[in-house]
């Protein structure tokens, strides 16, 4: 099944200023003779949260580790098909993976801030990407934590190691981090499923402020999550093999209350999963 | 109940033969430790220490056989630290998961069951004859570093394995190179067991006596090596003759030299150890 939906309707942007920002076209992804992925179609548009939602072991992490190329971490993987960034396909061997990953930025599961001081962290990106002056990089830093909302609550102990500060704080310092280098495109893999309710709403509030500056992608197995936060949605579902499949690909507020496709209504309504 | 007792029994039998295991595994190394220090203590004064040795080690001191160790483990460091880290850091961080790989991997893990005397007439052979090096104190410390090598390959790839993944992830996922994540992230992690484990390989290099043998060390030396080109004195094969080879030999003289390599080599090991208590506190 192809589904290949374009701009989605958005009201809180304007349409004009959006565009397709990462596409994905006929993409396979096998982990060795394991299928991961088959035939995944789609736009990203760029003035949007897109949640990918899906029960476990879907491939939504696989999915989104497409568009930084960090399945290439991955021993045996392999790809079929194509994806691209500002429509420069980024599996091209002329492409730089560094330099993709600092346009397309990652935030993990876990929150795994560097054993170092908070200001090292964020500004560690800055620093190997070359940004020398000290009085530049307490700039970036500071910027970068208020953008994270973080600012307020670390201003004071920015010595201090990045590990002694909370769950939901430490997954902060890591959007912080990867806002150091600005990408244009963020990626997060269930940022908040280590974290507590109180913790993952700041995260989600985040997420909205970023979100016109940003083209956000976030896996996420929580639909709450997912219907709160995003704007558009895909849905995926394992095939009989195990492989990763798109099922459903549309504004959030269609999916959730006007799915298409039956599988999508019986995931949303909860009878599986 | 029977078989509640019985379970009780052999619950009881089998902590017996555990503590009982512990127990002889000590016992030796404190034996020798103790024996040691009785019988040799008195052997040791500053003059022991500072001074050359006469009368074929009978007299004198062992000055020159404890510079030429310290000589031979700073030259071991020097060869065995730089290429053991860096094929260390290849091997875990770049190297591809092929059988190449892993039958390097076994080589070297093999490397450390290697006969000792067989790295000293490699060394010989290598080293002093077709290097030309000679008997020397830079052929010894080759050769010791060769035997060092696999230790510290080995304990750096444990160290670095240990660094999460995480760590790794969190650095290429904003666009940093390889190379500055290993040097940033991942050695940084690493380094504390590194260093633990050079250190014991280093000392146990310290402890080496079969390969200094035929590559150049000495017995009596009327100075200190000069240049890595000269032949040296070290305390494991100075030890070795005057015990074996010097008729008349005050016995206490002799565990004298024994306790003052003990000292060396345990000092070095407690060193590893607390590098290991100091940066587990820091975490």
């Amino acid at each position: 099944m192809s589904i290949n939906i374009n701009v989605p309707d958005i009201s809180t942007k304007l349409m004009e200023e959006c565009v397709t920002k990462l596409k994905a076209e006929k993409v396979n992804l096998y982990y060795g003779s394991f299928q991961a992925l088959r035939n995944i179609t789609l736009d990203i548009p760029s003035c949007a949260i897109t949640a990918i939602i899906g029960p476990s072991g879907c491939g939504k992490s696989s999915m989104l580790r497409l568009f930084n190329r960090m399945n290439d971490l991955i021993h045996g993987a392999r790809m079929e098909g194509k994806v691209e960034l500002d429509g420069t396909p980024i599996y091209d061997s002329k492409i730089d993976v560094v330099e993709l990953r600092k346009r397309v930025g990652m935030v993990f599961q876990n929150p795994n801030p560097f054993p170092m001081s908070i200001f090292e962290n964020v500004a560690y990106g800055p620093k190997r990407h070359g940004t020398k002056g000290s009085g530049e990089l307490t700039e970036i830093v500071e910027k970068s934590l208020r953008q994270a909302v973080l600012w307020d609550e670390v201003k004071d102990k920015l010595g201090q190691s990045g590990l002694a500060l909370s769950g939901g704080q430490q997954q902060r310092l890591c959007i912080a981090r990867v806002l150091a280098v600005e990408p244009e495109v963020i990626l997060m893999d269930e940022p908040c499923s280590a974290l507590d309710p109180v913790a993952t709403l700041k995260i989600e509030d985040l997420m909205r402020s970023l979100a016109t500056d940003y083209t956000i992608i976030i896996v996420t197995h929580n639909m709450q999550q997912a219907a709160r936060v995003s704007d558009t949605a895909a849905f995926m579902m394992m095939e009989q093999d195990r492989a990763g499949a798109l099922v459903e690909y549309g504004p959030t507020a269609q999916l959730f209350t006007n799915p298409k496709d039956k599988r999508t209504e019986d995931y949303i309504t909860g009878r599986f999963g | 109940m029977t078989t509640y007792s019985s379970r009780k029994i052999s619950q009881r039998t089998a902590f017996t033969f555990l503590v009982l295991a512990t127990v002889i595994t000590v016992m030796p190394v404190l034996f020798i430790i103790i024996y040691t220090i009785v019988r040799g203590g008195g052997a040791l004064s500053w003059s022991f220490i500072s001074q050359f040795p006469s009368q074929a080690g009978r007299a004198g001191g062992i000055f020159p056989a404890i510079i030429g160790t310290f000589y031979l483990m700073l030259g071991t460091l020097v060869f065995a630290l730089p290429i053991g880290v860096l094929a260390g850091i290849y091997l875990t961080e770049y190297a591809r998961d092929n059988w190449l790989t892993r039958l390097i991997n076994l080589a070297i893990v093999n490397l450390a069951g290697v006969p000792s005397i067989v790295f000293g007439l490699f060394g010989l052979s290598v080293f002093v004859l077709s290097f030309h090096f000679g008997l020397s104190l830079l052929a010894a410390s080759l050769t010791l570093a060769c035997q060092a090598l696999a230790m510290v390959i080995t304990t750096s790839r444990e160290a670095l394995l240990a660094v999460p993944r995480e760590f790794r992830e969190g650095s290429l996922a904003i666009g940093v190179t390889k190379w500055q994540t290993v040097r940033h992230i991942v050695l940084p992690q690493a380094l504390p067991g590194i260093i633990t484990g050079v250190v014991l390989a280093i000392s146990r290099a310290a402890g080496e006596t079969a390969p200094i043998l035929v590559v150049g060390a000495a017995f009596l030396l009327p100075k200190l090596p000069q240049s890595p080109l000269d032949q040296f004195m070290a305390l494991p094969y100075h030890l070795y003759t005057v015990s074996a080879h010097v008729p008349n030999m005050p016995k206490e003289t002799v565990w004298g030299v024994a306790l003052v390599l003990l000292i060396v080599v345990l000092s070095f090991d407690i060193l590893a150890a607390a590098i290991r208590i100091k940066t587990r506190q820091r975490k």
